[in-house]
């Protein structure tokens, strides 16, 4: 077969995808075929440009402007010092930090022993993976409103199964002690679902042979895990960590719906939660912006350095 | 035959082995049953009993007595035929613009590769990396006066539509699924005489019916789940969302209403689990080891 000279066909343009054909007159057709071909694209960029870009753009400039009686002046720093010197600001961070660890103890490990233990199931896997995905299908309000009446100190279904192995009553969402907790304890039956199917398909990956190389080798079941499964995993596992560190650092839904945001005493405000003050309770957007500003370089440092540690170990 | 996994057959075949593992699995089994669907349970028995059997405490397990009432006066009172239809506009519509949208994006940056294309790409996996939630702000700026259009999108559709379709992950996974559709069969239909839009239309989209599966059940529950962006745009009651419908009018309607009101809200996405469970599950691994 004769190859079109168009330089869009042959294995040979995947490797120079933009490299103009020789032939004459061909550059009327290349600039047509990019033509259609951006045609393709620009529903999808106008609305990244829109809803995503221009904000990215926006939230910078935000950040160092003020806004008063629909007039925007620029800020400076003043903004910045603003959120560094509110005290809710510390609160806030010390809250997240709190829920960040917390989750990481129970929505990181959780969802690893769950899969581990799933996969050495010769049955009823599909049920089980099942059940634990469900949660994830609700509506957040219907899971959130669920732990809500299960925490009630009153009638709550919780404190009736503490009472069973003779805990006293707990005061769960109403105690400044034990309101972050319960939110990570809610939190996390409503989202370990994805976190586990990923692990289950990551284990059902390992070669077999590995622990049959392990158990001549003397290894009991510890030991396996920790040489075997342990590091064959470790790029999912990694990864997931980074996702789950980004992703907790921006809680909001189950805080502001379980404990109305704040909770007793500011107990459970937690950074985002801090920005939606600032914008829509208070109107203050470059207050929040500076705030933005400040959990994006954050975790864009973090990613960063995380990345950077994690990538000579692959070797 | 199963893979082998961290426990060795000759172990299980023992008969302290399967004591072991049929005792730990039935444990599980039951467990399991309790944590995830017991919840669900609770949920769907709440909404038939009375409000003072309710708030009974200990809670009685099965109503003693059954008032299926509960759940026409909750669809009633919070007029939940409203929300519900809201949300299925919604939901359907933005499933719809990143259909044609996202589905076009991804083809004209796996297929037609433009110039470019790999910068535009790149700028949208970058959207993947920044946290989500310091755009609302901007974001909620942007939707009120939306720059050259000068609309204000509050409390109309297209604040849930166009938003929806900046989906980078959805664009990520619907593009490594194109790049593996060999170029052959493209090339064969261009020589055919057939247009982009044909060839994509008439090559790629029947072959890619397994990922456009998984692309719209993550768009439509997408919707059904956000909670934080419809509640800012859609402050109009008439207009909003089951979730913030719900929300909003949780304080003042009776507990064993707003628990069938729940029940209500939820099966949509829980009948679409069932019906879609293998596409969900293997959509969700594809994404996740992208490594």
């Amino acid at each position: 077969m004769s190859a079109p000279t168009l330089s869009k066909s042959s294995p040979a343009s995947a490797r120079a995808p933009h490299h103009l054909p020789e032939r004459r007159g061909s550059l009327a057709r290349a600039v047509k075929r990019n033509l259609s071909a951006h045609g393709f694209l620009i529903g999808a960029v106008l609305c990244f440009s829109f809803f995503s870009w221009y904000p990215m753009v926006r939230e910078f400039f935000l950040a160092f402007q003020k806004n008063k009686d629909g007039r925007t002046t620029w800020a400076g720093w003043s903004n910045l010092s603003y959120v560094f010197n509110d005290p809710a600001f510390w609160q806030a961070w010390r809250n997240t930090l709190l829920f960040t660890g917390l989750a990481l103890v129970l929505g990181f490990a959780v969802p690893f022993l769950v899969a581990v233990l799933l996969n050495e199931f010769r049955h009823g896997q599909g049920y089980l993976r099942m059940l634990v995905y469900l949660p994830v299908m609700l509506p957040p309000v219907a899971s959130v409103l669920l732990f809500k009446y299960f925490y009630d100190p009153g009638y709550g279904l919780f404190n009736r199964i503490l009472g069973i192995f003779g805990i006293p009553d707990q005061q769960w969402l109403q105690s400044t002690s034990t309101a972050m907790i319960s939110v990570v304890i809610a939190a996390t039956w409503m989202n370990m679902g994805g976190a586990t199917l990923i692990y289950l398909a990551a284990l059902q990956g390992i070669p077999g042979e590995l622990y049959e190389a392990a158990e001549l080798d003397g290894a009991g079941l510890w030991r396996k895990i920790w040489h075997v499964t342990i590091p064959q995993t470790r790029l999912i596992l990694s990864l997931m960590f980074l996702m789950q560190i980004i992703a907790t650092m921006q809680v909001f839904t189950e805080p502001f719906l379980l404990t109305n945001g704040a909770g007793p005493e500011g107990s459970t405000m937690t950074v985002v939660y801090l920005i939606y003050q600032y914008a829509f309770n208070f109107n203050n957007y470059g207050g929040a912006a500076a705030l933005g500003l400040v959990l994006l370089v954050l975790l864009a440092g973090f990613s960063a350095v995380y990345v950077r540690l994690s990538r000579p170990q692959e070797d | 035959m199963r893979p082998r996994t961290l426990i060795s057959p000759a172990q299980l075949g023992r008969r302290r082995g399967k004591v072991v593992y049929w005792v730990v699995f039935a444990l599980v089994m039951v467990l399991f049953t309790l944590v995830f669907l017991g919840p669900m349970y609770w949920m769907v028995s709440g909404g038939l009993k009375t409000t003072q059997e309710f708030v009974k405490s200990p809670p009685t397990l099965v109503p003693t007595s059954v008032h299926p009432g509960n759940y026409r006066d909750a669809w009633r009172v919070m007029d939940l035929a409203k929300l519900l239809g809201n949300t299925l506009y919604y939901a359907f519509g933005a499933l719809a613009f990143q259909l044609v949208l996202d589905v076009a994006a991804a083809y004209s940056l796996s297929k037609l590769r433009p110039l470019f294309g790999n910068v535009i790409l790149g700028m949208m996996l970058a959207t993947l990396m920044i946290p989500a939630t310091v755009l609302v702000v901007p974001q909620y700026l942007t939707v009120l006066d939306v720059p050259i259009f000068e609309r204000n999108l509050l409390n109309s559709p297209w604040v849930i539509w166009l938003p929806s379709v900046t989906n980078a992950f959805n664009i990520f996974l619907l593009k490594r699924f194109f790049d593996s559709i060999p170029q052959e069969l493209l090339d064969a239909a261009s020589i055919d005489g057939a247009s982009a839009l044909r060839t994509l239309r008439s090559v790629v989209l029947p072959i890619s019916r397994p990922i456009l599966g998984v692309v719209s059940i993550f768009a439509v529950v997408g919707v059904w789940k956000d909670f934080l962006w419809p509640m800012l745009t859609l402050p109009d009651p008439g207009k909003q969302t089951l979730n913030v419908g719900i929300y909003s009018l949780a304080s003042g309607v009776p507990e064993n209403w707003l628990i069938a009101a729940l029940t209500i809200a939820s099966l949509p996405t829980l009948i679409l689990f069932l019906l879609f469970q293998r596409n969900i599950m293997s959509g969700l691994t594809a994404g996740g080891l992208k490594g």
